[in-house]
């Protein structure tokens, strides 16, 4: 018991600091994720399947914009949203100095 | 050259590359077998997580699927594309932290028992089982329509190549292979697909096309539109399933794609955390080129079906119609004897009847193409099957020698090991192929479970893992059986009730589907039983242990994930 505090009061500033580091870490990532989720929710049940049939209202050269979000749109913002996401992380990992080699 | 021989060279050609790869790929150590050395590069496990992904099913018969239930089908589109940001946000890098090889791993480390191992080894073979009979299944029809031979013969040549490589080369064999085969698959797809779309609306990018205009200056859509809502059908642009119900199907599949054990072990296969993140991104790129052009695909055919079959006289239809006859595949009976193919929604006076895979398989002949478009088309389904059975074999044989007998056994040498992991593949194979050859009636049916079972299952134990250190292993049980439970029951009652459970028709008719809900879709409603009975549990039970605890922090990080994957 007593060993163990003692290995934990080692080095207590760099322990207490690293943990908060993580802590920061952890937060800014789940920030992140949050707002591009919330989009990849907007994008596909809220454009494709709630909103789809006052959207279809709206037509762009022969489609109709929910139609198209639900059959087309969605699926290329899938993709641009995970691309973001790689970049934003590849971001945050060098920030936070826990990126890899 | 006929269609045949060309459909001969091509497939073969195809063929001998795979078996070339698989020869020149095998896998030396179980670390190779189960994870490919955890040395592939993200652009190639994008391709052959796309490969993987992409069954039988999505290459032929989707395209159809949507041609028929135009607004309604995008529930696959957007529910089989949309699972790959979840995938890519919640679960890859961590589970590439983790750094072990499976699903159920994870599950048995993370909930510090062999209990929630072994229900995720139920689980996850359950799911793999399901699915792969349906692939099995669909390369020998591939075999059957192109090279006319017997549909068990078919089953046969495929299990023999997929045993091939799949036991020889385990996940680096199979990594390999199906970087090869997306490269034939989408290449397949792709041209017809162009060539339909300049042929109807003069651009050359179907995506493009499908918003464009044909021959008479209106748009597609709307003329598609008009003319399905004359004969009675529902409007190609608008659906008819309810707005619930669209909703919880494409939860389901989504999720349950995030949580198919096939597709997260690919994960597992990239040297770092920041490439498991960026492959899912490849990955999505790779699939989504196939998944943009099927509703186009779609869109295309059903109006060829309407303009050039519909409303003509029988005597003088097109050639393809006259070869697909012969297949059953299309079918023209002239009812009222008036000469004329009457196409309506009213199945007493249609006279025209055409199955959805034709859609794709049909497609070359459509375009008046060349006839070796025709084999490459055969070679291209042919590669989306095997890529994804071999794909699931491999989590079946993994689930066997790694999930089961190290559990028990964990003193074995790895040459045993591997050896047990081979011949637990060469097993599922023989297994798969007889499922393949007597297939149980409702393969089809169950197929599409496998999602709702993936989400209602897997998914919210290993997102609740990552981000919770609170959930603890009686939650995890509890939740992942209740999950199950529900889903199982829910499908069972309403698809099997009257065959299994002596149910009246009444019973199980679709008024009585909760809040109109369909069992397809019900695999959402089955995750949140999941998620609330595991949050509940875990409030009343006690917390991790401290190493869990520290784990879990551990994955967060990516730091350190080339290390992790070398014990």
């Amino acid at each position: 018991m007593y060993k163990l505090k003692f290995s934990y009061n080692n080095n207590p500033i760099t322990m207490s600091d690293n943990k908060q580091k993580m802590k920061a870490y952890w937060k800014k990532n789940l920030k992140t994720l949050m707002i591009l989720l919330l989009i990849w929710f907007t994008v596909s049940f809220g454009f494709g399947i709630l909103l789809v049939e006052p959207l279809n209202a709206v037509k762009i050269g022969g489609f109709k914009l929910g139609f198209w979000f639900a059959q087309q749109g969605s699926i290329y913002t899938f993709v641009i949203l995970i691309f973001v996401y790689v970049f934003r992380m590849n971001q945050l990992d060098r920030e936070f100095d826990v990126n890899e080699e | 050259m006929d269609i045949l021989t060309w459909t001969y060279i091509l497939v073969g050609l195809s063929f001998t590359l795979y078996i070339g790869i698989a020869l020149y790929t095998r896998a030396g150590s179980t670390k190779e077998f189960y994870t490919a050395g955890g040395g592939v590069s993200p652009l190639a496990n994008g391709m052959a997580t796309a490969a993987d992904w992409m069954s039988a099913a999505s290459f032929i018969s989707m395209a159809g699927i949507i041609a028929f239930s135009g607004y309604d089908g995008s529930v696959y589109l957007m529910g089989w594309t949309g699972g790959y940001v979840l995938l890519a946000l919640l679960l890859a890098p961590y589970l590439r932290k983790f750094g072990k090889f499976t699903v159920p791993d994870f599950v048995g480390d993370r909930y510090y028992s062999n209990k929630a191992r072994v229900v995720a080894v139920i689980c996850a073979l359950f799911i793999s089982f399901t699915y792969v009979a349906g692939q099995m299944r669909g390369v020998g029809i591939v075999f059957s329509r192109y090279l006319e031979v017997d549909i068990n013969t078919g089953v046969i040549i495929g299990m023999c190549i997929v045993f091939f490589y799949a036991v020889l080369g385990g996940m680096k064999g199979i990594t390999y292979t199906q970087v090869a085969q997306y490269c034939v698959l989408i290449f397949a797809y792709m041209v017809p697909a162009i060539f339909i779309s300049m042929q109807l609306t003069g651009n050359p990018i179907p995506q493009l096309g499908l918003g464009d205009t044909v021959a008479d200056g209106t748009y597609l859509l709307d003329k598609l539109d008009g003319v399905l809502s004359e004969l009675g059908f529902a409007a190609y642009t608008s659906g008819r399933k309810g707005m619930v119900d669209m909703f919880a199907i494409t939860l389901a599949l989504m999720v349950g794609t995030a949580g198919l054990p096939h597709v997260i072990v690919r994960f597992f296969t990239v040297p770092r955390v920041k490439d498991a993140r960026l492959s899912a991104g490849y990955a999505l790129i790779f699939i989504a080129i196939l998944y943009t052009t099927a509703p186009a695909v779609a869109a295309f055919g059903i109006y060829n079906a309407i303009d050039t079959v519909g409303g003509q006289p029988v005597n003088d239809l097109p050639d393809w119609v006259d070869n697909w006859q012969k297949t059953n595949l299309i079918t023209v009976n002239d009812k009222n004897g008036d000469g004329i193919v009457q196409y309506t929604s009213d199945p007493a006076t249609n006279e025209l009847s055409i199955d959805k895979d034709i859609m794709v398989l049909a497609s070359p002949e459509i375009a008046k193409l060349p006839n070796w478009v025709v084999g490459l088309v055969a070679a291209g389904g042919m590669a989306a099957a095997l890529s994804t059975a071999a794909g699931l074999l491999l989590v079946i044989s993994t689930s066997v020698s790694r999930d089961l007998f190290r559990t028990f056994k964990p003193n074995m040498t790895e040459k045993r090991e591997l050896l047990i992991a081979r011949i637990s593949a060469a097993g599922a194979v023989v297994l798969a192929g007889y499922f393949g050859v007597n297939p149980p009636g409702f393969v089809a049916e169950v197929v599409a479970f496998a999602f709702g079972l993936a989400a209602a299952s897997f998914f919210p134990v290993i997102i609740m893992g990552i981000f919770s250190s609170r959930i603890n292993k009686e939650g995890a049980i509890a939740g992942m059986v209740s999950g199950l439970v529900f889903t199982l029951g829910y499908i069972t009652y309403f698809k099997f009730g009257q065959t299994l459970l002596g149910l009246s028709p009444e019973a199980v008719s679709s008024d009585n589907w909760w809040f109109g809900i369909s069992p397809e879709g019900i695999g959402s409603i089955g995750m949140l039983v999941n998620f609330v009975v595991c949050y509940l549990v875990s409030k009343i039970t006690p917390a991790p242990p401290q190493d869990v605890q520290d784990m879990i922090q551990e994955i967060r990080i990516p730091r350190g994930a080339g290390k992790a994957n070398d014990h």
